[in-house]
């Protein structure tokens, strides 16, 4: 995975609740086998028009956002399903943070996967963010995710939090999996320990 | 928490099926969860069976993995190859990498096929006390068995196919009590929308809610299936209900339930599930079953709902303006006045989906569909939500009494729920719906909409509008 450290760039502002899942990758793109190639269907119902043309009012086909790396939002981003297709849409995209006063819980598990930093903001923080972006091409934010800081175009540092291990897993791009693998002899110590003291337990059989 | 704590206070049905899976603590919010059973789907998968490809993995248990296609396949024409080719692509993607992993498969021409969450409890596979997972967000529906079953995104399914464990924070508990009893007609599809009405569609977020009280321990399973499934639209990990003996009745004799006197056995330690007397939940909320009418939802989430006897709000009442211009967007997408929702013309009625699509759900429609006919230029499609019970309902004449009327009668798939086979709305029609989620395009785009009950949504195919299905017999 892709360690994320620390970014500095174009943050849009999209001032809305309740960013589904839907919404960020509609379900007949969920078609494909690979997590790549699904930026330019991100937000397709907000971003294109029944033609297929762009709604020039939408932020991400505007200026400066078309080029925007963080993306601000309103509370209970990603609420919905849990199709990582919404984070790999945002990161295929160019989007490698969303800011935003509270996340569901799939979605926001979803980003550390993919080198995605998720950072919680109280809501009128997360609006004065969004004003900054006003500022055009000088709406530049950076995300400190070693120092745990959100640094504003005016240089004012914003400190966030994120759990200890998601952090350290996200600034090294740590294979999770491989992590997990280490622990192979207490999985099996659990699995061995539990057919014992519960050999009742079935196993997936589809033989009738 | 210590076992020395354990003794001290009592648990929660959560706590005790966490702390029962717990291989690991890895630091203070971070603990390796053993997984019982996981349940895979075409969607969610090929990405991970190629991690696991790429990496040289393996699946580490095949008999606690379960797959099925659901989310796109057809529900027409079975004995034909599927049209669509990046659908055939995604199915038959499936079906190689179960072929090359080992993994038990109920291939789309198997009469136990169906939607993942209506198939697990179905075949026995979904037990009490499980930790159960799927690249799906309605795995929420498996703690109606007294499981703690969550969605998860593909990552994290490559991660329990290698080690058929995860790495979680534990979420906090809340208790939803319903007391008292439900109103005729009213069914636990309009007590899951009256509760995300109520604590909204972030009020669950970062917990796990057991349900409780008089009225859940009324419902059936299929109610209670109904109910869990919607904790995600809530925003909830995940719902679940104590198992009891109406759990018991509803396990025993099904192909993967333990037999005999192992089925005793496993009675037993399941009794053990319930939350101690003096377990105390982060939060709780008590509500009164006698407070819920059938409701309806009107806007694009579904915290968005009200009885259907209820008004669609108005904007000009909300002073927050993000709120207000929220409400404003919703009508404008819904293309809804406020005012009384009652009378509003439909196009289309879903009837299916792992909400409601069980053989109960089936019989709740077929006895409003019972001698009346679909109201003319309405689609009514229902879809069973596996072959065993299309097969249940043909054998009780369910399917003649609803083609009878002019209704639908498909094979089992999600469906028009999500839309990614053949059945979506177009542009600007209005449906009710039986489905989790009126999301903006949720079944296709410019679709919109309307949650509710399989009595609300047949009343309203036979009326043409949305209708009480009180008045007609619901």
């Amino acid at each position: 995975m892709k360690p994320f450290t620390t970014l500095t760039g174009v943050a849009a502002p999209l001032p809305v609740a309740n960013v589904d899942t839907d919404k960020i990758i509609p379900a007949r793109f969920l078609k494909t086998l690979t997590r790549t190639g699904l930026g330019k269907a991100l937000f397709d119902g907000l971003r294109y028009d029944a033609t297929g043309a762009e709604r020039p009012d939408f932020v991400l086909n505007r200026e400066p956002f078309r080029k925007a790396e963080i993306l601000i939002a309103l509370d209970n981003f990603g609420c919905g399903s849990s199709r990582e297709h919404a984070p790999w849409a945002l990161a295929d995209f160019g989007i490698r943070c969303v800011i935003a006063p509270s996340f569901a819980d799939i979605f926001y598990n979803n980003c550390f996967k993919n080198g995605l930093l998720p950072v919680t903001l109280p809501r009128e923080v997360c609006e004065q963010l969004m004003q900054d972006t006003e500022l055009g091409s000088n709406a530049r934010v950076t995300v400190d995710l070693e120092r745990q800081m959100v640094v504003r175009a005016n240089g004012e540092e914003i400190p966030f939090t994120v759990d200890a291990g998601r952090r350290h897993s996200l600034l090294n791009g740590l294979d999770e999996i491989a992590e997990t693998l280490t622990q192979d002899p207490a999985i099996t110590r659990f699995e061995t320990g539990r057919a014992a003291r519960e050999p009742w337990r079935p196993a997936i059989s589809l033989e009738s | 928490m210590t076992p020395a704590d354990n003794r001290r206070t009592g648990q929660t049905l959560f706590d005790k099926i966490w702390s029962a899976h717990l291989v690991e603590t890895l630091a203070s919010d971070a603990a390796l969860l053993y997984i019982d059973r996981h349940l895979v789907h075409e969607v969610t998968s090929p990405q991970a069976f190629d991690g696991l490809r790429v990496n040289g993995r393996r699946v580490r248990r095949p008999d606690a993995t379960l797959a099925v296609p659901d989310h796109n396949v057809p529900t027409a024409h079975r004995d034909q190859e599927i049209t669509d080719p990046e659908s055939r692509l995604q199915v038959a993607t499936l079906v190689e990498n179960v072929a090359e992993f080992g993994v038990p498969f109920i291939p789309l021409n198997d009469v136990r096929q169906g939607i993942v969450h209506v198939i697990g409890p179905e075949q026995g596979a979904s037990l009490p006390g499980m930790t159960i997972v799927c690249g799906d967000s309605h795995t929420s529906t498996h703690g109606a068995l007294g499981a703690l079953a969550f969605g998860i995104g593909t990552s994290e399914v490559e991660h329990v196919l290698a080690t058929q464990t995860l790495v979680q924070a534990k979420a906090k508990s809340m208790r939803v009590r319903v007391e008292g009893q439900l109103g005729a007609g009213v069914t636990a599809k309009d007590m899951a929308l009256y509760i995300i009405g109520r604590i909204g569609t972030g009020g669950g977020t970062g917990y796990v809610i057991e349900y409780a009280g008089e009225a859940v321990r009324g419902l059936s399973m299929a109610g209670r299936m109904t109910l869990c499934n919607m904790s995600i639209e809530s925003g909830a990990r995940a719902g679940l209900v104590a198992p009891d003996d109406v759990t018991f009745d509803y396990i025993r004799g099904r192909p993967m339930a333990p037999k005999g006197a192992d089925f005793d056995a496993a009675v037993a330690y399941w009794r053990t599930l319930v939350s101690d007397e003096d377990a105390v939940f982060d939060h709780e909320v008590v509500l009164d079953a006698a407070d819920i009418a059938p409701m309806i939802t009107w806007g694009t989430s579904p915290e968005a709902v009200i009885p259907v006897t209820g008004q669609v709000p108005d904007p000009a009442e909300i002073t927050d303006p993000a709120i207000r211009a929220n409400q404003e967007r919703m009508l404008d997408y819904m293309a809804l006045v406020p005012g009384p929702i009652l009378g509003t013309p439909v196009d289309v009625v879903f009837i299916g989906s792992c909400t409601n699509a069980r053989i109960e759900d089936i019989r709740a429609a077929a006895a409003i569909a019972n001698g009346r006919k679909v109201a003319e230029g309405v689609r009514a499609l229902v879809v069973p939500g596996s072959g065993l019970v299309k097969l249940q309902a043909e054998a009780e004449g369910l399917d003649n009494v609803l083609t009878d009327a002019g209704f639908e009668w498909r094979d089992p798939g999600c469906s028009m729920c999500l839309g990614m086979n053949e059945d979506k709305l177009t542009p600007g029609q209005r449906c009710v719906s039986t489905s989790n989620r009126n999301f903006e395009g949720r079944q296709g785009p410019g679709g919109r909409t309307h949650l509710a009950s399989p009595a609300m949504a047949a009343a309203a195919a036979v009326a043409g509008r949305i209708v009480d299905c009180r008045e007609y017999g619901g």
